[in-house]
């Protein structure tokens, strides 16, 4: 699974996308965070763990579309008072995986809680690892 | 050839800390903001986690934490005085996970603490906490001695 880097772009305005690539996203006038994620394989799937504090369940948008995997989300924050000393904004969070053929796509599943993203991306059936037995005639 | 040990990286962390400590005085002016994030060596480096929001009102300060993932129970949040202490621990990924079968790892894990002090005393029975899709709201009202008064002036 190797992170996509596609060019962000806003029309004729932005810096076109490179040639040949079509441009999966569109930059609006908001800020993105890439969020930091843990990404390990089991047996029978990858997982993909994100932390996208402050976002809720239903701003959560992960899809998938040319084995591109795109995570997306909108945190809703909105500091009290008057500030006093600021370590962080909150605004939207996006990053991309290539995904490989390896996995499944259409049972593909994804769990928020806590401000924490996972995803579960199954592995194919043929990709498994499959024991053959050798037959002694 | 000195024989007092010296780590080079130890060396870097302090002046980092004291880049910080120097900056860190003033973190709402604009320019000292993006230092406050920078580690050197992350993963080596201290750094304050969780990062904190702070606000202040009439009657509250608002301290918001950036923590996702939390461990319920393990989370603790205490005030005494104007001191407040955050606790807690960020489980890291499951022991049945091969470590060969990892390929990023860039979630932090572990044990943290971090102690604020505010500007004054607030009531330590009337703090409300709230862990909110990994944000950690924390409301304190103030010491109603700490409160700003209106004083009426009398034109004699």
């Amino acid at each position: 699974m190797t992170e996509k880097t596609v060019a962000l772009t806003t029309g004729n305005k932005g810096v076109p996308a490179s040639a040949g690539e079509k441009s999966l996203a569109t930059r609006d006038d908001t800020l993105y965070i890439a969020p930091p994620v843990d990404i390990f394989e089991t047996e029978d799937a990858l997982t993909v763990v994100a932390d996208l504090p402050g976002v809720p369940r239903d701003a959560v948008d992960i899809r998938v579309e040319d084995n591109i995997l795109t995570i997306k989300g909108r945190a809703e924050y909105d500091p009290s008072g008057q500030t006093l000393r600021e370590e962080f904004g909150l605004q939207g969070y996006f990053r991309q995986f290539q995904l490989s053929d390896a996995v499944d796509q259409d049972r593909i599943t994804a769990e928020s809680r806590n401000g924490v993203l996972t995803i579960t991306l199954p592995k194919a059936e043929k990709t498994k690892p499959r024991q053959i037995e050798v037959k002694v005639g | 050839m000195s024989l007092v040990s010296f780590d080079v990286f130890d060396e870097m962390e302090r002046m980092r800390r004291e880049i910080d400590r120097i900056l860190g005085e003033d973190r709402t002016s604009s320019w000292s903001f993006p230092f406050s994030r920078i580690s050197f060596l992350p993963g080596r480096a201290y750094r304050a986690y969780p990062l904190m929001n702070i606000g202040e009102d009439q009657d509250n300060f608002y301290v918001d934490a950036l923590a996702p993932g939390l461990d319920r129970d393990t989370l603790s949040v205490s005030v005494t005085g104007d001191q407040l202490v955050i606790s807690g621990e960020k489980k890291p990924l499951p022991k049945s996970v091969n470590s060969e079968l990892v390929h990023r790892s860039e979630r932090s894990a572990g044990k943290f603490s971090r102690t604020l002090s505010l500007s004054s005393a607030v009531d330590s029975k009337k703090v409300e906490a709230a862990y909110v899709d990994g944000v950690l709201k924390i409301v304190l009202p103030k010491m109603e001695a700490a409160k700003p008064k209106q004083i009426a002036v009398k034109v004699g």
